[in-house]
């Protein structure tokens, strides 16, 4: 297989756990760390056609002992990011890993991204660069600490030289190096000195005992710079002679250019170029403003035989034809026929998750500057190796001559792990088009980005399940029918297994209650609507299917709901950990103030345990105000625990926006939205007081940037069940009025 | 067409097509890109700036709009020169509170939030609800937001 | 279409009503130029008129004009402006403010410009604002909406011919019929409308008896 082919056929796993660092890799970086200086010097700020191998001279009197670390004669220490940061604090998380094991001062760490290689930077729960699934700081734990701790030992042994003193009577402590007998110095001073120092093979790591900052406190690196303006993004990237593109799109799934008429465009001042790409018709310009306005005024003619056309309620009738056959078997447990039988009391219900639009708040951009030979990407990239590998392959040019510049992203939820790498693709096919050697940036509109697809499905869930004359919970069918994600993407052989993807059944599948008749089937659909990860994929509605379903048979079997699920999850100590947890600190079991309901959900996801408690009221018009979380999560070992707190309160937030007001709705194959008006999302005013709670763990660190998201909109419906007696099987919230029972 | 327009304390002259949205003569023309493109229809905040001293929405303002008068974006604020003292504030109290996740929206956000304690220096939850719902956080940082506003304001 | 029906039966009733005043000469004038703005006086005129034409007829069209979305929207009864021919309440929270022009960052001209903007369908007009509280309409029935329009104490102290100016004249007013965007239109035709509310006014604003 050839570097460029890479985008169609991924090695690794995608799934947790995720596997350690082999040491094999480890020896495997160190022994090129000679060479690796060139690649690391990547200023964000420099101008994009200068970069390359003039940065090397910057590393001149640096400790560079491995990918990921440099110490500096003046006394910063760079972290090299191996992953994009769109919020969810890698940068933050992996520098406190780094700052760990060297000892460093917060003050003196920096970071960067590193520049696309799949060896050096590879995930290694993908075996690619790249990162998503929750896997960020779990996959890079030791191997970030061990960089740490390399160079810890090298500026250790540095000194001991130096002060002609035992490297045993050397301690490290925020950034200062000293010795017994008072002398002292700090990494910078040694830095020049420590580099010429062997590099350990094996570095001692540190007695969690020990930690400084994990744990515990290390503040945002990146937080400066985003409160001032100064951080720099894709769309930020400016370079002199850079042309703005914008591209006509399709207005439906499918559509193609038949003929268009660009007079118009062409007469708006400021527009260069009008291009057909594959993707539609790009227009060239020299300021934004120009681009956005001829992109409007371009006339297209669209080629809509192969389009989709069916709208979204032609879909929901669609798939729920199929809730009434059995489809493709993800589990099977006991005997459900004769369960359902024997049951005295059978709970029936079926949900309609609508499409969800990412819609982060920077639009899908990528920079690109081609010369015929060699080229530069600067985007948001958020799998490196694909959009290295796919940027080469539509340049024709070897992996040496493409630079990938990883820069900021203003969010992601999902939206920039794409499989074919759509927005450097583009990108590359109008450079290429244009044939000119400037920088051009890429930009979506914001009706782009609603309108363009890639959404989460559309699915429908059915659950049958039977109590028995003790209220427990006897059989339990669960019928899912919605389009793969994986399906037809470099990620299929990753995630779809004997007709089934993982991503359309977890969180179902591996439902943790203790029943004993279980089955779990899915219809597979096909459809024009592309369709992406969102921010806890399969869980985004298999949480909420599940979870409503588990009070809604609570309340059949009249049970509590806590009490309940406590009594099945007996051998799921982590599940039940966080219930207690966050039920505790709720108050649950104490009467609720009058007007308000109180609901909980618990899930698992991306291998962390989270329960909500949501205290919930209705307004006048009978909408729903949420207004308090309070959330446990169990994500083992928890690195930063602010930063942790920091995504349960926003994966809070944003899954409660789709599950209050979020869908975007076809109508024959068009999508009805286009902005934050028609597709609403969550404001300030909506947003509920928060509290989280971690537990306490020595297990390894998991995933915390999507478990907090699912958990919220089944604990609100289980409060709105509590309270108003009304099942929310269809989502968003906002598609029904809520009357109190009380 | 030329515009004379004071941004941030400078004045400064612009030659533009008259109907450019600010947003566009601030990010491209001035190279100050702290101010963000986020939806291009005054709904989401992201573009967020003063116009002599009142928090507008500089996607809808355009070039004409403003000659004459005074502009201040996010690096106006954080400028050692002009930063006011609430501004200040501000920035210290969302650095303190690490209120920014992906932080794309956060310049828009604090130019909200320095309007609103300008005018109301000790805000109640129902004048933060008011004042900051048209700035859309997608990562939801809302919950420090709030948080970082009331710290903010202990100490103006 | 029927919604076209019945106005074109309005209007034909209306036409009726303006030769009925016609009729009668200097009477309907008099009415008018002496009318005070009080919900009483006009009472009092609406029965002296009765026998020529029923009150409620001569208001009804302009009613139907002043329920329509794009003038209910911005007199609310509560300090939340409506969007849309749903009339929900505006998104991003905004709120009338001390002085209709909307609360702190949220004011009404931070969004919305001297006139709509062609590209990002943000509407806009001279002075876009709230009316104030006390001209809040919504689920207001056809009488306490005329008495209301016509009390001075409320109207912002408009008499009947400044009333006729104002949704004549205001630009404010005559967005209405041009919102641009995919926004529906007042209809009918804004010089429709003005032949109606000046049949109205000239005899004498009369008020439909309150509801029954």
């Amino acid at each position: 297989m050839t570097y460029t082919d890479l985008p169609n056929k991924l090695t690794g796993i995608f799934a947790m756990p995720v596997p350690k660092p082999p040491d094999e890799s480890r020896r495997s970086f160190l022994k090129i760390s000679g060479g690796v200086g060139a690649g690391l010097v990547l200023g964000l700020a420099a101008p994009l056609p200068k970069l390359g191998p003039t940065g090397a001279q910057a590393t001149s009197g640096a400790l560079a002992p491995n990918p990921f670390l440099r110490v500096a004669a003046d006394n910063t220490v760079t972290v090299i990011i191996k992953h994009l940061d769109k919020g969810q604090g890698a940068a933050t998380g992996l520098a406190t890993l780094v700052a760990e094991e060297l000892d460093a001062d917060h003050a003196q760490i920096k970071t960067e991204f590193a520049p696309a290689d799949p060896i050096k930077y590879k995930n290694f729960a993908f075996g690619v660069q790249g990162v998503g699934g929750s896997t960020g700081l779990a996959n890079s734990y030791e191997q970030y600490r061990t960089a740490g701790a390399t160079a810890r030992a090298m500026l250790i042994a540095a000194a001991a030289r130096t002060w002609n003193v035992k490297a045993d009577d050397i301690t490290v402590k925020a950034g200062v190096v000293s010795h017994s007998s008072g002398k002292s110095a700090t990494f910078g001073e040694l830095a020049n000195k420590a580099a010429g120092e062997s590099v350990p093979d094996k570095p001692t790591l540190k007695d969690p005992k020990d930690f400084v900052f994990i744990g515990k406190s290390f503040p945002r690196v990146d937080s400066p710079a985003k409160v001032n303006g100064t951080a720099l993004y894709t769309i930020d990237h400016q370079f002199d002679g850079m042309l703005i593109a914008t591209i006509a799109r399709p207005p439906m799934f499918g559509a193609k250019v038949k003929s268009f008429d660009a007079s118009a465009a062409e007469s708006i001042k400021g527009v260069v170029k009008v291009l057909p790409v594959p993707q539609g018709i790009a227009i060239l310009a020299t300021n934004t403003w120009a681009a956005i306005k001829a992109q409007r005024a371009i006339k297209v003619d669209w080629e809509k035989s192969g389009a989709e056309t069916r709208g979204s309620a032609e879909l929901v009738a669609e798939y729920k034809a199929l809730l009434d056959s059995p489809g493709t078997k993800a589990r099977e447990e006991g005997n459900l026929e004769d369960a359902f039988k024997a049951a005295v009391k059978i709970v029936e219900a079926d949900f309609e998750f609508p499409y969800l639009a990412h819609a982060p708040m920077e639009p899908m951009d990528c920079v690109v500057r081609y010369d015929g030979s060699s080229a530069d990407i600067c985007t948001g990239s958020q799998m490196q190796t694909l959009d290295h590998a796919t940027a080469c392959k539509v340049l024709g040019l070897k992996p040496e001559a493409v630079n990938l510049h990883t820069v900021w992203a203003g969010g992601s939820f999902g939206r920039r792990a794409i499989a074919d790498s759509h927005y450097v693709r583009e990108a590359c096919d109008i450079a290429k088009a244009y044939g000119k050697a400037v920088p051009i940036k890429v930009i979506w509109t914001r009706e782009d980005d609603i309108k363009g697809g890639w959404y989460r499905p559309l699915y429908v869930h059915r659950i049958k399940a039977g109590l028995d004359k003790d209220g427990t919970i006897v059989a339990w069918l669960h019928r899912i029918v919605g389009q793969s994600i994986g399906a037809g993407t470099p990620f299929e052989a990753l995630l779809v297994k004997d007709g089934i993807d993982s991503t359309s059944v977890e969180g179902a599948n591996n439902l943790p209650y203790a029943i004993a008749n279980i089955r779990v089937d899915l219809h597979t659909t096909k459809g024009g609507v592309p369709v992406l990860w969102w921010r806890s994929v399969g869980s985004t509605h298999t949480a909420h299917a599940t979870e409503h379903m588990i009070d809604m048979l609570a309340k059949e079997a009249g049970k509590d709901p806590v009490a309940f699920r406590l009594a099945m999850l007996k051998d799921k100590p982590r599940h039940a950990g966080v219930l207690k947890l966050a039920a505790e600190k709720a108050g649950w079991g104490q009467p609720v103030k009058p007007g308000k309901f109180r609901g909980v959900a618990v899930h698992e996801s991306f291998a962390s345990f989270v329960a909500n408690v949501a205290d919930v009221s209705l307004r006048d018009d009978g909408s729903v105000k949420v207004e308090r979380v309070v959330c446990a999560i169990d994500c083992g070992l928890a690195v930063n625990p602010d930063v942790v707190a920091a995504q349960m309160e926003g994966g809070i937030g944003y899954g409660l926006g789709a599950g209050l007001k979020g869908a975007i709705t076809l109508a024959g194959g068009e999508v009805e939205q286009g902005n934050f008006d028609g597709y609403d999302v969550l404001r300030i005013s909506e947003m509920p007081r928060v509290e989280v709670h971690i537990v306490p763990s020595a297990e390894p660190p998991t995933g915390v940037g999507e478990p907090g998201t699912p958990v919220v909109t089944p604990a609100v419906a289980n409060a709105l069940l509590s309270g108003t007696g009304v099942r929310t099987t269809v989502l968003p919230m906002n598609k029904q009025r809520y009357k109190s029972q009380s | 067409m030329a515009f004379t327009v004071t941004i941030n304390g400078k004045k400064t002259s612009i030659d533009v097509d008259p109907e450019t949205p600010l947003l566009w003569v601030l990010r491209d023309d001035l190279k100050l890109t702290g101010t963000k493109f986020g939806c291009g229809a005054a709904l989401c905040g992201a573009c967020t700036v003063h116009l002599d001293g009142e928090a507008v929405r500089s996607c809808q303002i355009q070039a004409r709009d403003v000659d004459g008068r005074d502009v201040t974006t996010i690096e106006g604020v954080t400028g050692e020169a002009s930063a006011t003292p609430v501004a200040k504030a501000v920035q210290a109290a969302w650095i303190k509170l690490d209120v920014a996740q992906c932080g794309y929206c956060q310049p828009g956000q604090i130019m909200s939030a320095v309007g609103l304690l300008t005018q109301i220096p000790k805000p109640t939850d129902d004048d933060i609800d008011k004042a900051m719902d048209g700035n859309v956080c997608r990562c939801a940082t809302y919950h420090r937001i709030r948080a970082a506003i009331h710290e903010a304001a202990k100490t103006i | 279409m029927s919604r076209q029906r019945t106005y074109s039966a309005v209007a034909m009733s209306v036409v009726a009503a303006i030769v009925a005043v016609l009729s009668i000469g200097g009477v309907g004038q008099s009415l008018f130029s002496e009318h005070d703005g009080t919900l009483i006086s006009t009472a009092k005129a609406a029965e002296k008129n009765s026998s020529v034409a029923d009150a409620s007829q001569l208001f009804s069209p302009v009613a139907a004009v002043l329920r329509h979305p794009r003038c209910m929207n911005c007199h609310p009864r509560d300090d939340r402006p409506r969007q849309g021919d749903d009339r929900h309440p505006h998104l991003q929270n905004i709120v009338r403010g001390e002085d209709e022009m909307g609360f702190v960052n949220g004011r009404c001209t931070a969004c919305h410009r001297d006139e709509n903007s062609q590209h990002s369908g943000v509407p806009g007009a001279p002075t876009w604002h709230l009316a104030p509280l006390s001209m809040g309409w919504q689920g207001l029935g056809d009488a306490e909406l005329c008495a209301t329009l016509i009390d001075k104490e409320k109207n912002g102290g408009k008499d009947i011919a400044a009333l006729v100016e104002h949704m004549t004249k205001d630009p404010l007013v005559l967005w209405g019929w041009t919102p641009g965007g995919d926004r529906t239109p007042v209809t009918p035709p804004h010089p429709q409308f003005v032949k109606e509310l000046t049949a109205w006014a000239d005899a004498g604003a009369p008020c439909p008896a309150t509801a029954k």
